[in-house]
């Protein structure tokens, strides 16, 4: 028996449906199996249709041809005669500054990878923590002697943060200090080191991301280089990363 | 006669835009390059010619797209397509077929079987499953540029979706066997 429903499988794929049917529809796709058949194929022939079909490039003489033969009047002498100039020109003030940023952007990017796989094997550790505990007093001494640098940690008292404690760790071979926040239910790694000159990917441009779930934060304060990630919700992550800041404060 | 510069830039706004569109369109229609630039010089010349008739505010691409048709029925190609199409478009407004085991061979289709396919539709049925599922117009735009009512757009898409089906499915079995 053929379900009623399947006369506007094209309807449905085309979103040419009313709000209140498409929702029906989709409820129904989700109990018969035959329809929810139907509208897949359907989906991945237009997928492919709208694919393929991007197939033919009309010439740059014939779009030029076109564009004279439809343009308002204009003085374009001039224009043709510097347009190779101009054009070099543009692509080199273009071309120079964007590569750089997207060396940049691509070191950075992976530098927040990395940082987010740190924090992911630390969950994962059966000891996270070296020094455990909720008491900051506890746990900033506990780096002394062990970091070339020092840091402030923030009275937590009156946040929903709580500090679970610290351990070392290693970034392209810099030592550094990882701090387990707590939030809820979820955990939060505090990593900072020393700001690099002669490591771009530790000296990126403050910026808060969102991959795979994880939220990352980054500045660098005073000669130091924090990194702020968790699964929380990133205002979350950023109310922490504020903390931090005010706590640097001299 | 409106005034000249004033109407050839905002033709040129609007027109200008479309024209990687359109010229992929054209070329899917004569499935010629130099016929295809032919159709589309002809098509921008005639819209330019017929801008003063466009009402603003309404659809451009359905309109120009209209021209383009238009343009493309009364060429050689063209009138070859309507010689060539022996479907009586108007008249099939049956519902989608039941699924069939042509529809599980599409999870098998590849980029190649599609193209394949779309270039053996015939004209009206190209034409119309191309607006709807490149150009990712609706149902009413494309009324508009093919000057049809709406039933008669989707019971071409639903012809034009089952030949496909039909031909990508006979392709799958030729070569499995």
């Amino acid at each position: 028996m053929t379900c009623h429903w399947s006369a506007k499988l094209d309807l449905y794929v085309d979103s040419e449906l009313p709000a209140v049917e498409m929702a029906d529809f989709q409820r129904h796709l989700q109990t018969c199996p035959a329809c929810a058949a139907g509208a897949l194929s359907r989906l991945q022939m237009k997928r492919l249709t709208q694919a393929v079909g991007q197939r033919y490039r009309p010439s740059p003489e014939f779009r030029l041809r076109i564009e004279q033969s439809v343009g308002a009047p204009k003085t374009r002498l001039w224009l043709s005669r510097w347009l190779p100039a101009l054009a070099l020109a543009a692509a080199l003030l273009l071309v120079v500054p964007s590569t750089a940023w997207w060396l940049q952007y691509s070191r950075s990017q992976q530098a927040l990878a990395e940082i987010a796989d740190l924090h992911v094997a630390t969950l994962a550790s059966a000891n996270p923590v070296d020094v455990v505990s909720t008491d900051r007093h506890t746990v900033k001494p506990w780096f002394q002697g062990k970091l070339p640098f020092s840091f402030n940690l923030p009275e937590l008292q009156n946040s929903p943060f709580k500090l679970l404690g610290g351990r070392l760790a290693y970034f392209h071979q810099s030592p550094g200090a990882q701090l387990l926040f707590e939030l809820g239910k979820h955990e939060i790694s505090v990593f900072i080191f020393q700001n690099r000159r002669d490591d771009p990917s530790l000296s990126s441009p403050s910026s808060v991301k969102k991959n795979l779930t994880f939220s990352t934060e980054t500045w660098a304060d005073a000669g130091l280089r924090y990194f702020v990630v968790g699964d929380c919700n990133p205002t979350d992550l950023h109310s922490l990363g504020e903390l931090l800041k005010d706590a640097a404060r001299p | 006669m409106s005034d000249r510069p004033a109407d050839a830039a905002s033709f040129e706004a609007l027109a200008i835009p479309l024209f990687a569109a359109l010229y992929n369109l054209a070329h899917w229609l004569t499935q010629d390059r130099a016929e295809a630039e032919d159709l589309l010089q002809e098509t921008y010349l005639k819209a330019l010619k017929g801008f003063g008739s466009f009402q603003p505010g309404t659809n451009f691409r359905a309109w120009i797209y209209r021209i383009l048709r238009n343009t493309f029925l009364t060429s050689r190609s063209g009138l070859n397509a309507k010689m060539t199409d022996p479907l009586d478009l108007e008249e099939d407004a049956s519902p989608a077929a039941a699924e069939t085991p042509e529809s599980v061979l599409l999870a098998q289709a590849d980029r190649q079987l599609v193209e394949d396919a779309l270039e053996r539709l015939p004209v009206p049925l190209r034409e119309v499953i191309l607006l709807c599922d490149m150009e990712d117009m609706s149902y009413q735009e494309i009324a508009e540029a093919l000057a049809v009512p709406i039933g008669t757009v989707m019971s071409r898409l639903s012809r034009a979706r089952k030949s496909m089906r039909e031909l990508i499915g006979a392709q799958v079995r030729g070569a499995g066997k």
